[in-house]
């Protein structure tokens, strides 16, 4: 970045009418493309080789037989395709998460919006609760999972939640190892909502103290109650905010794996409910089954199910929004 | 549509932001990217490379991994070993975490293992895939005083392709004073089991603990052995859809209704602290707990194999690690040399891993009665049961899919009470065409 390959420029006059260097042409004006790609360049790098080069070469394992090596030889064609849709396991388990998906999302972003609402609302300690209900997005999915699984969900009387019970007098339940009733549900479904709500109520906070006061105050002056104010003012303003939370925990719901994995894999083996599909990918690809072939095909569709219900929910959000 | 372009600038920097950080952490994991294979100088000043064979007169140098072993000083214990050897440079690694998928997936690259061990061996893909080399005739003259279950699980297709390092074992285990107290007999037959399991359980103290997940991950092999039945056949042919093994699976269904089986202690039954802890009066667990156990209840407990269906046999789950030799070494003869020479040739060091950190049963019988660890209490009569009942874990044709197959079957028997023939059937399909493609 020294200076010497910079073009001499000793007067305005005799600048206008050369024409500058062919380096100069491509750095730009003020070196504007140089420092583009000084900034850029490192990431773009890094998308390449971290991001685009494993989604490719995953794509090219798809076609192939390729137990134990990432390097085959054996081209099958949509061969490895067709095992994972006939695959009954993992069938169930992409249903599954369409049904978790459909309960998730809209649980987890009313929650985070009532909080976000009612910590905007508060005019004591704001600072306080806004950090308390987000610090646990700071804490790790892992952690977190063996803290409900072993502390507070866990079978016997020490557990908190069966010490509660047993105040009342019940019975110890065995959170994670019933299947009926499947309370397995509520150690996820609490585990995920306690690390994921902070994050979204933060970003729901953002967006409502973007709001325009005067968009209340001339709603007071016409009479609005609360409930009109919100419902005519705050939802229609947060929709860009709303969009953009429904999607990524719609990408979240569909890639969840840390919580899942840890509190419910047991010994070599997970059990065949609430398995998601990246989990069902894991023990097929990336456990001691080295097989990359269907592991791919497996992560291909997964992906295209992710695209396609993208697509639909982002087809549904805007043509909602233009009326 | 001005808060649709919002929107993609927006995602455009994230997505710029989200390269960054992946970036990041990629030149972090650059500067620590120190695979071992070390090409300085060691401490002796020998110059030592990778590819030792080949620069005359240099020492090679073998990285051996060995899973996280859970005993203190097991770790100081292996790599005193490796430094005792003199014909090459040999680094121990120490891998915590998921060991399995570590080590598998590091040999499909150039920084994988030299030396490593695996869970009863290599696994049938592995051996298929060439990753690991063919190790018959390492045992030499030893071959006949190895556990013949082990060498056997470690044979495919008349090649050795790992030597046994310890015998592991899992066994009942029970509290001695809780039984007398109760009035009843270590069990012998299943009904025997669930109806001690029945009187001993009170309160906070059930009766039976296999596992939080109620056996499905781990009793499914010993219900088989139970039932007389094994995964596969000797010929590789489909080992277990008959009447007597859904009778099993039916007791397992039957146990997990009960109000006596333990479900989620804090340590699963890998751990002996349930049994400890008096959370449970009976508990599957394995023999590596039994100083823990000693420490905590004294001589308050005793073992008996798995207990036996009708017509079938008592078993004693047996496995062993088994030192496997990567194809992707750079120095594979001196890998095997060097897995010669520790686990064939030093039988004094062999003995030291096998008893001096946790309770393992050494892999040469010859050992057996020196190990002094196993020759007293309830120790002794799980080293005998191995002996005797001693079954092994799992056939090397079932491969990890066939295991997938087999747990889901478990749950859905054992925890929704679905039909086990059916299910059975479900897992028979997937196996044979498994062991179709292994062998075809």
């Amino acid at each position: 970045m020294t200076t010497s390959s910079l073009p001499v420029d000793p007067s305005p006059a005799t600048a206008a009418t050369a024409r500058p260097s062919l380096g100069a042409r491509l750095r730009g004006r003020q070196n504007q493309n140089l420092w583009f790609w000084v900034f850029v360049g490192p990431f773009v790098l890094g998308l390449i080789i971290f991001i685009y080069i494993p989604i490719i070469w995953s794509i090219y394992l798809s076609f192939f037989e390729s137990y134990n090596t990432v390097t085959p030889t054996k081209f099958v064609g949509a061969g490895n395709y067709l095992d994972m849709l006939k695959d009954e396991s993992f069938r169930s388990s992409l249903g599954t998460f369409i049904v978790f998906a459909l309960f998730i999302v809209p649980t987890t972003f009313a929650l985070s919006l009532l909080t976000a609402i009612l910590v905007a609302r508060t005019r004591v300690m704001q600072a306080f609760f806004r950090s308390v209900f987000f610090l646990p997005t700071a804490c790790s999915y892992v952690v977190a999972a063996l803290i409900w699984k072993m502390s507070i969900f866990a079978g016997v009387r020490s557990g908190a939640a069966n010490a509660m019970l047993g105040v009342f007098g019940a019975d110890s339940i065995p959170w994670l190892s019933l299947t009926k009733p499947p309370w397995y549900w509520l150690v996820i479904v609490s585990a995920r909502l306690w690390l994921q709500v902070g994050f979204y109520m933060i970003l729901f906070l953002a967006a409502l103290q973007r709001i325009s006061t005067t968009l209340y105050e001339a709603a007071a002056i016409d009479g609005a109650s609360g409930w009109q104010a919100f419902r005519y003012i705050t939802l229609p303003q947060l929709r860009p905010t709303s969009a953009a939370v429904l999607l990524l925990l719609l990408i979240n719901a569909f890639q969840a794996f840390d919580e899942f994995y840890n509190i419910l894999a047991s010994f070599g083996t997970y059990p065949p409910y609430a398995r998601p599909p990246l989990v069902y990918l894991y023990y097929v690809a990336l456990g001691q089954g080295q097989d990359f072939g269907h592991g791919s095909a497996g992560a291909v569709i997964l992906t295209l199910v992710i695209a396609l219900a993208a697509v639909v929910f982002n087809r549904f959000f805007s043509f909602r929004g233009e009326d | 549509m001005s808060d649709k372009t919002a929107r993609a600038t927006l995602n455009r920097r994230n997505l710029l932001a989200l390269s960054g950080a992946v970036a990041a952490s990629g030149a972090l994991a650059a500067c620590g990217g120190n695979t071992g294979r070390a090409t300085s100088t060691t401490s002796s000043g020998a110059s030592a490379s990778a590819s030792g064979s080949a620069s005359g007169g240099a020492k090679p140098v073998l990285q051996q991994w060995y899973h996280q072993y859970g005993e203190a000083g097991t770790q100081q214990a292996v790599e005193g070993y490796a430094k005792a050897y003199t014909a090459a440079d040999v680094k121990v690694t120490w891998k915590p975490g998921d060991y399995d998928q570590t080590t598998a997936a590091s040999l499909l690259t150039a920084n994988g293992p030299d030396v490593f061990e695996y869970g009863n061996g290599p696994t049938i893909d592995m051996i298929k895939g060439g990753q690991v080399v063919d190790l018959t005739g390492l045992l030499g003259d030893a071959e006949a005083d190895f556990n013949p279950a082990m060498v056997k699980r470690m044979t495919y297709d008349g090649k050795l392709w790992a030597v046994p390092q310890v015998v592991d074992m899992q066994i009942l285990v029970y509290r001695k004073s809780l039984l007398e107290k109760a009035g009843v007999k270590p069990p012998e037959t299943i009904d025997e089991l669930m109806a001690a399991a029945e009187k001993l359980n009170s309160g906070d103290t059930k009766g039976l603990f296999l596992g939080n997940d109620g056996g499905v991950g781990l009793m499914g092999g010993p219900m088989l052995f139970s039932a007389g039945a094994d995964y596969l056949n000797e010929d590789g042919s489909f080992g277990f859809d008959n009447d007597n093994v859904v009778a099993a699976l039916g007791k397992l269904r039957e146990m997990f209704q009960s109000k006596y089986l333990l479900l989620g202690a804090p340590k699963d039954w890998y751990d002996g602290s349930a049994l400890a802890q008096g959370l449970t009066a009976m508990q599957f667990t394995g023999l590596w707990t039994f100083p823990d156990l000693t420490k905590a209840l004294g001589d308050d407990y005793g073992c008996v194999p798995w207990p036996a269906m009708p017509g079938g046999k008592k078993s004693v789950v047996v496995g062993a690690y088994g030192s496997c030799v990567s194809a992707k070494s750079a120095s594979v003869d001196a890998a095997k040399e060097f897995v010669k020479w520790l686990w064939v040739d030093q039988t004094d060091k062999q003995l030291d891993f096998a008893t001096a950190y946790g309770f393992h049963i050494p892999a040469r019988a010859s050992l057996v009665p020196q190990a002094k660890t196993l020759q007293s209490g309830a120790a002794k009569d799980a080293a005998a049961a191995a002996q005797e009942f001693g079954h092994a874990q799992s056939t090397i044709l079932w491969t990890p899919k066939c295991s997938t197959a087999f747990g889901d079957m478990m749950t859905k028997v054992v925890k929704d009470g679905a039909d086990a023939k059916a299910e059975i059937a479900k897992v028979k399909a997937i196996a044979d065409a498994e062991v179709k493609r292994v062998l075809g």
